[in-house]
Parts: C-alpha cells; sequence; structure tokens
C-alpha cells in the first residue's frame, strides 16, 4: 500500500484531526497529548486547516470552551491526558447532557499521586460514569482511525454524545509505528460537512440549551442519554463497516484475536492487547488454544457481544490497567464478569491489575497469566480472583 | 510470530538517541519494512542516561512492551560503557556497536564480554569534522548498516536523503554533512 | 438485553420534534432533547408571581414618573406606557421589594397579600 507512513500515535492523531478539519479546537497542552496540540497548532498556524484554535489556560476551560463551540454548531475537538481530564471532569458530564458530539483523543497516563506521567488507564476509567463514549486503540494506526470514526458516531442523529478517543501514552503516543493513512478526501468524504439540526447560533429557530432541570425533569434526560449510549452500539457498528469499505481495516464493538476455537482467552484494552497477540502466537504454536479480546468500545459497554465471544472458553482473565479500590479489581473485569452472568455456565473468571504508573507489561507476564488460566482449566479451581501482574511482592 | 530483529540504543539525554531510532525506523520503514521506534521515558533531563528501542520486521508488529532481549545495542556514548547495562539481555550473537576511539577488542574487556560481536567508531570525531558539531546518533546510523549487514547501503542512504531533505529543507549543508558522516562511519567501523 | 436492529432505544428520542410542550407529566421519550427549548422568550410563560409574599402597590399622588423603578426591577414587572409608569406585572413580580426602596418619591409600598383588602376596608371606614 503506497499510504503506509511511520508515524507516532500523537502524529497519527493530530493527522486525522488535520484531515477532519473541524471547526474549532479548544485544547491546552500536558505530558503525554502535548504534541497532538503541538502539531495541529503547526496546522493552524500554516493554514493548512480552516480550525478556529483557542488556546485556553486550563483543561477545564478547554471542554468548556468546546462546549460554547459544539452549542454554537461548530464541529468541535478538544485533546487532554491524566491530570488535565481530571480537571476537565465536571464539564464532560455538561457536555454529555447538553449532547453534544465533541471528540476528544485522551493519551492515557496515570493519575497522581503519587506524581506520574507514565501510561495507565486511570485517567479514562474515572469517566466511564460520565456518559460520554470510550474507544480504545490498539496502536497509531487504530488511534487514527477512531479519530476520524469518532467524529461520525458523535454527530450521528440517534447518539449526538461526546467521544473519547483513547490511546496508551507513551507507549502509542510517542512510540512510531507503521500504519496506513487515508487521503485527504476520502476523510473529507468520510466525516461529510457537519449540520446540526440545532444550535445556538440558528438565529431563525431560537433555542435554549443547558437549561435547569429539577426532580420532575432530570431523570427523564439522563434516561435519554442512556437511550443515545446504547443506540450508539449500533452506529459504532455500522461507522465501523463503512470505515472498513473506504480503508479495508474492519472495527466494531470488540475485536478477536483466535478466540474461535480457544479454552482460554485474555480480556485487555489498548496496546496491550497487541502484546497479548503477539504472545497468542507462541503459545499456539506450542498446541494452547489461547485467544484475546479487545474491547474498542468500553462505553458503552458490548455486554452480548463480549458474552457471546466467550461463551465456549473454559478460563478468562481480565487485565485491567486501573484500579477500582473497591478490593475485587479493576473496573473492567466487573463489567466483563458482570457479561458472563447471564451465560450461567461454569466460566472461570479471574482479574489482574497491570501496568500501574507505566509499569512495562513483559510478554512472559502475559504469558504468565495464560499458563495460570491453564491451571485453572486443569485443577477446575480458582484460588484467587483478583491478582497483580509484575508487582514485587 | 515472524522474525522480529530488535534493538536497544544506549545514550544521554540531548544526545539523541530517539532521534536516531524515530529515524532510522522512518528510514527503515521506506524499505518497506514494518517497524517500530520509542524511547523509554524516564526523567527527562539532559545528561541523564536513556534507552531508545527499535524492532524491525518483514510482518506486522503487533508486540508493544519494551525490548529486553535486543540482538542489537548501540552505544552513544563511550562514558556509559562501565555505568549502564550495556550488555543486559543480550544473547551470545549479539551485536554491539560503540561510538568509541577504543578498539573493539579494548571494548570487550571494558564491558567483560565473552561473546558477542563488537564494533567501534569513533563516531563524535566523525560528525565533528562533518557537521561541525558532536552529534553521534546519524553516523551511527552508517555504523548499523555496516556492521548488521541487513540493508543495502545505497538503498538505506538514498532513503536517508530523502528523509534529511524532508527535514531540513532550507539547510542544505546540514544534510551534505550528515550523509557525508554516515557514509564515513560506514567506512570506518571497526571490528575484531 | 437491548440492541441492534428494532430496538426501541435505537431513537434519539425528542431529537427533531421541537415540540413545545414541556411539562412534568410527559413521558421521557416525548420530552424534548437535553430538555432544550424552542420556544423564544419561554420565561414569560413562567410565572414567578406565586413565589411572592409581599406586593408592591403603587400610590399614583406621590409618583413623579422617574422610571427608577422601571430600571432597578429585575424582573422587569414594571409595565410603563408613554414614559409614565403605568402598572405592576403581578404574574411575574417577585415582591421583592426594590422598586419600593429605590423610589425617591415613596410612592411604593410593599404590602402583605391579606392587607390590601384590609387597607381597603380601613379606607372605606375612614370615608
Ligand atoms: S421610582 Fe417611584 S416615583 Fe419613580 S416612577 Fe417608580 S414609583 Fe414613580
Ligand atoms: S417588587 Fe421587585 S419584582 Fe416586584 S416590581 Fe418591585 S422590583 Fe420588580
Amino acid at each position: 500500500m503506497n499510504n503506509r507512513v511511520a508515524l507516532t500515535g500523537n502524529e497519527a492523531v493530530a493527522q486525522a484531526m488535520k484531515q477532519i478539519n473541524p471547526d474549532v479546537v479548544a485544547a491546552y497542552p500536558i505530558t503525554p497529548q502535548t504534541e497532538i496540540v503541538q502539531f495541529f497548532s503547526n496546522f493552524v498556524n500554516n493554514g493548512q486547516v480552516d480550525t478556529e484554535f483557542v488556546a485556553v489556560e486550563s483543561e477545564h476551560s478547554a471542554m468548556s470552551a468546546a462546549v460554547g463551540a459544539a452549542s454554537a454548531g461548530a464541529r468541535t475537538m478538544t485533546a487532554t491526558s491524566s491530570q488535565g481530564l481530571a480537571l476537565m471532569f465536571e464539564v464532560v458530564y455538561i457536555a454529555s447532557a447538553m449532547r453534544l458530539p465533541i471528540v476528544f483523543p485522551v493519551a492515557n497516563r496515570a493519575l497522581s499521586g503519587p506524581i506520574n506521567i507514565h501510561c495507565d488507564h486511570s485517567d479514562a476509567m474515572g469517566l466511564t460514569n460520565s456518559g460520554v463514549i470510550q474507544l480504545f486503540s490498539e496502536n497509531a494506526q487504530e488511534a487514527y482511525d477512531n479519530m476520524i470514526q469518532a467524529v461520525r458516531i458523535a454527530e450521528h442523529p440517534d447518539v449526538l454524545l461526546p467521544v473519547m478517543v483513547n490511546l496508551d501514552g507513551f507507549i502509542t503516543s510517542h512510540a512510531l509505528d507503521i500504519l496506513e493513512v487515508l487521503d485527504d478526501e476520502t476523510v473529507k468524504n468520510f466525516v461529510g460537512i457537519y449540520n446540526p439540526e440545532e444550535f445556538l447560533l440558528d438565529v431563525k429557530n431560537p433555542i435554549s440549551m443547558g437549561n435547569l432541570d429539577m426532580y420532575d425533569f432530570y431523570f427523564e434526560h439522563r434516561r435519554q442519554q442512556v437511550a443515545a449510549m446504547e443506540a450508539a452500539k449500533k452506529v459504532i457498528e455500522d461507522v465501523g463497516k463503512e470505515f472498513e469499505k473506504v480503508s479495508g481495516r474492519p472495527y466494531g464493538l470488540i475485536e478477536t484475536y483466535k478466540l474461535d476455537d480457544a479454552d482460554m482467552a485474555v480480556v485487555l484494552l489498548n496496546s496491550a492487547a497487541g502484546s497479548a497477540k503477539g504472545v497468542v502466537d507462541e503459545l499456539r504454536a506450542k498446541g494452547m488454544k489461547v485467544g484475546v479480546l479487545k474491547p474498542r468500545a468500553f462505553r458503552p459497554f458490548p455486554f452480548e457481544e463480549i458474552s457471546t465471544a466467550l461463551k465456549g472458553v473454559k478460563a478468562v482473565a481480565v487485565l485491567d490497567r486501573a484500579e477500582t479500590f473497591s478490593t475485587l479489581g479493576g473496573p473492567m473485569f466487573a463489567d466483563v464478569r458482570a457479561a458472563l452472568y447471564d451465560l450461567k455456565n461454569d466460566i472461570k473468571v479471574i482479574n489482574y491489575v497491570y501496568g500501574l504508573g507505566g509499569r512495562d507489561l513483559r510478554l512472559e507476564d502475559v504469558e504468565q497469566v495464560f499458563n495460570e488460566l491453564d491451571e485453572i482449566v486443569k485443577s477446575g479451581k480458582t484460588d484467587k480472583v483478583v491478582n497483580y501482574l509484575g508487582l514485587r511482592e | 510470530m515472524a522474525k522480529v530483529l530488535e534493538i536497544r540504543w544506549h545514550g544521554r539525554g540531548g544526545q539523541g538517541a530517539k532521534t536516531a531510532a524515530l529515524m532510522l525506523a522512518e528510514v527503515v520503514a521506506e524499505m518497506g519494512k514494518y517497524v517500530q521506534g520509542f524511547p523509554e521515558y524516564g526523567p527527562e533531563r539532559m545528561g541523564a542516561p536513556i534507552l531508545a528501542f527499535n524492532r524491525i520486521s518483514d510482518e506486522k508488529i503487533h508486540i508493544h512492551s519494551n525490548v529486553v532481549n535486543p540482538e542489537i545495542v548501540i552505544v552513544l556514548d563511550a562514558t556509559l560503557l562501565g555505568k549502564a547495562k550495556i550488555t543486559q539481555g543480550v544473547g551470545e550473537d549479539g551485536i554491539y556497536i560503540i561510538n568509541t576511539t577504543k578498539t573493539p577488542s579494548e571494548v570487550r574487556e571494558l564491558l567483560g564480554l565473552d561473546d558477542g560481536k563488537l564494533f567501534t567508531v569513533d563516531a563524535n570525531q566523525i560528525s565533528l569534522e562533518t557537521i561541525g558539531r558532536v552529534i553521534p546518533n546519524t553516523p551511527l546510523m552508517g555504523a548499523f548498516v555496516k556492521a548488521t549487514n541487513l540493508l543495502p547501503f545505497d538503498e538505506f542512504f538514498d532513503k536517508v536523503r530523502g528523509q534529511l531533505s524532508k527535514k531540513f529543507k532550507s539547510k542544505p549543508e546540514v544534510i551534505e554533512g550528515n550523509l557525508e558522516a554516515i557514509k564515513r562511519a560506514y567506512q570506518e567501523v571497526k571490528s575484531e | 438485553m437491548t440492541s441492534g436492529v428494532g430496538n426501541p432505544c435505537n431513537k434519539n428520542f425528542g431529537q427533531g420534534r421541537r415540540t413545545k410542550a414541556i411539562n412534568s407529566d410527559l413521558p421521557w421519550k416525548e420530552l424534548t432533547k437535553a430538555g432544550n427549548i424552542y420556544e423564544p422568550g419561554n420565561s414569560n410563560s413562567y410565572e414567578t408571581g406565586d413565589w411572592r409574599t409581599l406586593k408592591p402597590v403603587w400610590n399614583e399622588e406621590r409618583c413623579i414618573h422617574c422610571l427608577i423603578c422601571w430600571r432597578y426591577c429585575p424582573d422587569a414587572s414594571i409595565i410603563v406606557t408613554n414614559e409614565k409608569f403605568d402598572s405592576f406585572d403581578y404574574k411575574h413580580c417577585k415582591g421583592c421589594g426594590i422598586c419600593a426602596n429605590v423610589c425617591p418619591a415613596h410612592a411604593i409600598d410593599m404590602i402583605t397579600e391579606e392587607q390590601q383588602p384590609l387597607k381597603k376596608k380601613e379606607a372605606k371606614k375612614d370615608e
């Protein structure tokens, strides 16, 4: 393919943003997302995009400016990481409740404290209940592709919700990787022209947005958000299929790797899924029936797809790069286990928390998980439900 | 899994280990291979020992963990020889390419190595003479091509020229200096 | 589990309907999206007059029609006709008393809702 290029994850995201050419980007730099904003503001400066770039003084303001711009009817983006996302927190809830299709990449990084700049998913997992759609990206290619699809998902009339596109900080954001980019025209046609049905600057059809809700309305409007999230599942799949037509790369709610005949599976997000695929290849060569399930959408959570995909396995390990402090493991573990509950069969499900604060997930670690699953399948017994991978015991 | 060649760069903050890893990746990518290039981010400050990595393969690379068992180790700064864990995780056939004024056998003694293949090149002097300041990263790419024999030099050289021309459009002297540095390191690299 | 084609949730309820009927009897599917309001000037139909505990009354004889009360009223409840004080908009006046406070001619009194008929009776007595 002649569109093959070598880009870092941040470059790939900025490239997607350039091709999408949004009306407004309001952002504040934070490691490891900084380069996205830096590259994109260069595009603005060089006149390569028509975007109004709003340099704000904090992430709280970045999302607030995005809310204003999106309400006014602009195709709007921001970008952040870690503490920046934490500072955005309250405005993210407002953006989703106002049903504003803001797209924002998040280069995932641990939350302080202790102070740390490296990758984990604490930042994104802090906003799983905020009403935003969360897509995860294994590598620069997926980050690029997700950005382009996110625009269509967010703006779909059945959805109208913000979309957060996650990519692993440093591991993906700063690593040079090979990917295929689409040409400008293809991206332009794919995202289309944004024609919001209602917006504040529509003087012919005056509208009030972000109104006060009391106990007699708030609940109903929250219920509408759930319906939009439910509708998003089909939209994510439909947009994925349409994207496959222009790119040759299929996208759905989940991705499975060698799972069809697998006895054991790991479930994990982002770049770690790639490493797990590598380990699966090696173990398959040794005759172990192992596979990988990678949720692409974490919100909405693809319960049905996950329980269908894991129906045939005997043991599953969910790997979480974030802690919940519930004392029952990580956030994805709770959701995956809930998804499997209705199957009422004997699948053993265990949890590993790994990679906090950028701790490297080594290939031996993944291999160790599969070996422990193998033990569980053989003995039929699960000793420890929640485990810590790569931790000094 | 397809054979993946792994490279570890040892340098100090500000010496261009990351730039070299990314530049090498870009060039190798243009030669039609799959490649990754990424630094290990520690405390980001000038002079601190840092690592950068490459993976090169003929097929798509899935894994994203750090490189722990590199086939090739490239050292940008001779003062790291006694300090950083240069030989850690490297197999018997490991290739070491060191920027130093010492000979390969002197370095072998310094590292206490019994196996592996050692190459040395005075990249500091070469870069000083060709580019005008000490930036050992580009000449080391030339030494890499010679020592590993993985890539045809002429094609590699052309692609580097292409990359440099993109990056330094307005500074042709920088492009020529770097190209000369690569060529000289390719010729001057010493083996045992 | 609900998802896929035919799922009633695959609709963005309220979206595009531009319904003007916003009331707390409507089910969630019939309310406007996100509580958006499509009717300009709709605060007019929100009658805040029943928030009032004290009511402004106007003393025509004292009024010098300076319209300071009109400028200060936070609820635009002073009705002016031909550049002269006309009346209070009791549907919206919240009874804050600002008008009475700023009036240089002491032409506005704040009274309780019960006081008014009482005063009238007293007035009758005086006759
Ligand atoms: S402020 Fe007093 S005097 Fe002036 S217009 Fe109002 S009621 Fe009349
Ligand atoms: S009492 Fe308050 S709200 Fe009522 S007319 Fe006077 S200033 Fe306006």
